[in-house]
């Protein structure tokens, strides 16, 4: 019995000893860390996707602490809700963005871009670009392989058996960027979501000159440069054969819509489908009546200089 | 005695070397040629003729674009129709000049006799500048400027020359018909460049499976020797029948059991590799001041009847070329250019050769089709078969998840995609095509690394 009692002692004695030690220890070599820390993770959404930039929520958390201010650190999957709640933790203020959301800017469906040979190779969009251009004509367009879905955390992403093209379900997709990076032909575009999420995009990044890409793909931009002659805001430029449109000063008219000759242009959200040729009838009419007042204007100055 | 080969990894495919008989006959002239400005490794060469030129049969369109480039010659005579980006065989846009022939008129100075000039002119920096004048290149495949292999830099020293005449791909007869039919001039050539390099050792390293080009070759240096002391130190060695012997880095390791270290060049072991094709191109650019406007080309394959070795001028479309041996048959789904192990796919029959383009092989659906994709039970099979040491499987699970340091530190950039590891595969995984990835992410960092390194070093000066 006597044996039973000096081992519990012991042992009993043991475990307080090296309690104390790690206790002293634990005191000695505490790491400090600042308790927001913690309290901005918890507000975090938790995705750890690395939209935001840093490694996941946790590193984020740490760098908005440390910052002077939020305006380099947004997490775009918790939006404006929870960059509020980070701001009220820290004391900061933060400015609104406006949402974002993924866009395919490529266009070329099986019907539109015909196909001029097969692949047979391991099917991944990055893996085929290092071997060749595409299936298709078009050297720029969709390589239909779908990493941009396998990168996409949200299940925002699915490939359209129809068009072979990826579609993006905007309840989920949460504009953290994934998909950007995983295309490798770059076609995959964060833009402002819009007011009730009307927006407007060329869908096209064929930068061959516009016979070239015309045969390749019937719905290609050929860089003809009508939308932005006809665009009123100053919102579409068209750089190497490609037209864009710059959301920050669109305001979603449709107009380049309307005036586009091979149907480039995409729109999405908007509650009324446009009616192409009445539109286009009023644009033809008002750019006459524009080139007749300038005509007309430009005759006063001369005959003010004459006179 | 045991013939040498390289120490580790290589595979056995079989070598299908069907049009072995086949002369090397000329093909046709084409219509119009589609040079394209970038036929080399290092920067693209710049246009020196505008549209509407008339040039003629040599004489330099392109200049070279760096120290690392290359001139290019005019193939055909006639007048510049274009100079434009044109889709090249993997369809992806190349700066293409664009010649509509006429004729068949050569630049003054060109010896298009058959004469063998058999005296080399002692003036090595002559001799260099005609190499580099002739815009030759290295004809085994990766098309590396010859006069930069040849200039070493200070410090380093070669000991030994090694004309690679090895052709381990399977199918490819176009060294094999050089080195029979162009013996005298393929080892004139390789007393050039050795000459060029101070006078070194000279090994023309031919594999097994061709006995009449060893032999033939032993007996045209036996011959030459007699000539002039310029001939000595040249000598045939026999190789065992492996791939990938003609690697530059395996050849090495055979031939002089000395092996290149990561990212380093042949030259720090005391090594020069040239292909056959290169020492051929030599002869003609010194001795017939004829620069590199056409190269040997193997048509093949088992589903084509036409089996033949053409003679081929640089920018000649490939469907020309396959239409003028009778089409493409139907049971051919797929075009290589190149081997079956390292060539490209052709996804542009439209495409010209180049300078570099060794074979168009056909194919039939039987012969490309892959293996359903199984699971790694990592059996080995795919580090065994890496002749530079790697473990395949290791590195495409590292490409797959994006580890760059971990690639790096697997030496993923020491990959020279010869394809064994996809080869040896019994679970039909693609290895290279994955790693192909893992080693351009590995070598990126490498090289922003460096770009860095000198940024900084250049900002503390």
């Amino acid at each position: 019995m006597n044996t039973i009692w000096t081992t519990i002692a012991i042992i009993s004695l043991i475990g307080l000893v090296l309690a104390l030690v790690l206790y002293l220890v634990a005191e000695k070599f505490k790491v400090v860390e600042d308790p927001r820390i913690d309290d901005v993770e918890k507000v975090m959404p938790g995705a750890n996707c690395g939209g935001c930039g840093f490694a996941g929520c946790r590193a984020f958390a740490e760098a908005a602490v440390k910052a002077p201010n939020l305006d380099n650190n947004f997490c775009p999957v918790g939006g404006n809700e929870t960059m509020a709640k980070v701001a009220a933790i820290l004391g900061y203020e933060v400015k609104e963005k406006a949402p974002m959301v993924a866009v395919v800017r490529c266009n070329g469906s099986c019907a539109n871009r015909p196909t001029v040979n097969t692949y047979g190779g391991f099917a991944s969009c990055r893996v085929k670009a290092t071997l060749y251009s595409g299936d298709t004509g078009c050297a720029f367009g969709c390589l239909g392989c779908g990493d941009c879905v396998a990168a996409c955390q949200f299940g925002a992403l699915s490939m359209d058996p129809e068009t072979g093209l990826p579609v993006v379900d905007e309840t989920k997709c949460t504009a953290c960027g994934a998909c950007t990076k995983a295309c490798p032909k770059g076609l995959i575009e964060l833009r402002a979501k819009g007011p009730r999420g009307m927006r407007v995009w060329v869908d096209c990044r064929n930068k061959d000159k516009g016979p070239a890409a015309k045969k390749a793909c019937a719905a290609a931009c050929i860089g003809c440069g009508i939308c932005a002659k006809t665009c009123r805001h100053e919102a579409i430029t068209v750089a190497d054969n490609i037209a864009y449109i710059d959301y920050n000063k669109c305001k979603l008219c449709r107009e380049c819509i309307a005036m586009c000759p091979t149907g480039a242009i995409h729109e999405s959200g908007f509650p009324k489908p446009l009616d192409k040729e009445a539109t286009k009838a009023r644009i033809l009419e008002r750019q006459k009546k524009e080139r007749e007042a300038a005509a007309a204007a430009a005759k006063t100055t001369e005959e003010k200089k004459d006179a | 005695m045991r013939k040498p080969t390289f120490s580790i990894g290589g595979v056995h495919p079989h070598d299908s070397k069907i049009s072995r008989e086949c002369r090397v006959e000329p093909m046709p002239l084409p219509d119009s040629a589609y040079i394209a400005v970038a036929q080399h490794i290092g920067a693209p060469a710049k246009p020196l003729v505008a549209v509407g030129d008339k040039v003629k049969v040599g004489q330099p369109i392109a200049e070279p674009g760096g120290f690392v480039s290359a001139f290019i010659h005019a193939s055909v005579s006639g007048t510049v129709k274009s100079i434009a980006p044109r889709a090249d065989l993997a369809g992806n846009p190349v700066m293409t000049i664009e010649i509509a022939r006429e004729g068949d008129e050569w630049m003054e100075g060109i010896d298009l006799s058959d004469t063998l000039v058999t005296e080399i002119p002692d003036d090595n920096k002559a001799i260099l500048d005609k190499i580099r004048l002739g815009g030759i290149v290295g004809l085994g495949g990766a098309t590396f400027p010859t006069h930069v292999k040849l200039s070493p830099p200070p410090g380093s020293k070669c000991e030994r020359l090694i004309i690679n005449g090895c052709e381990c791909e399977p199918y490819l007869t176009s060294d094999f018909r050089c080195l029979l039919e162009k013996g005298e001039q393929v080892v004139i050539g390789a007393a050039i460049l050795k000459q060029v390099l101070g006078g070194v050792p000279c090994t023309v390293a031919i594999e097994e499976n061709k006995p009449e080009a060893i032999a033939h070759i032993g007996e045209v240096i036996a011959r030459l020797r007699k000539q002039s002391p310029k001939y000595d130190g040249i000598e045939v060695m026999v190789m065992k029948m492996r791939y990938p012997q003609g690697g530059e880095k395996q050849l090495i390791d055979a031939v002089m059991h000395r092996q290149v270290g990561s990212g380093a060049l042949p030259i720090s072991v005391g090594a020069v590799v040239q292909n056959v094709g290169t020492a051929l191109a030599v002869y003609d650019a010194v001795l017939k001041n004829k620069p590199l406007v056409d190269n040997t080309l193997t048509v093949t394959g088992e589903c084509f009847p036409h089996q033949a070795n053409l003679l081929v001028r640089v920018g000649t479309p490939l469907r020309t070329i396959l239409e003028h041996l009778g089409g493409i048959p139907d049971e051919a789904v797929k075009v290589i250019s190149g081997g079956p192990m390292m060539g490209k796919a052709v996804a542009n029959l439209d495409a010209a050769t180049l300078k570099g383009t060794s074979a168009l092989l056909l194919l039939t659906e039987k012969q490309t089709a892959r293996g359903e994709e199984g699971p790694c039970i990592r059996c080995g099979k795919c580090a065994e078969a890496c002749p530079m040491g790697l473990e395949p499987f290791l590195l495409q699970k590292l490409s797959r998840i994006g580890d760059v340091e971990a690639l790096e530190a697997n030496a993923a950039q020491d990959c020279i995609e010869c394809g064994c590891c996809l080869y040896s595969c019994p679970a039909n995984i693609p290895l290279l095509d994955i790693i192909r990835l893992g080693k351009a992410d590995a070598m990126k960092a490498i090289r922003e690394r460096a770009a860095a390194a000198k940024a900084a070093a250049e900002a503390a000066k």
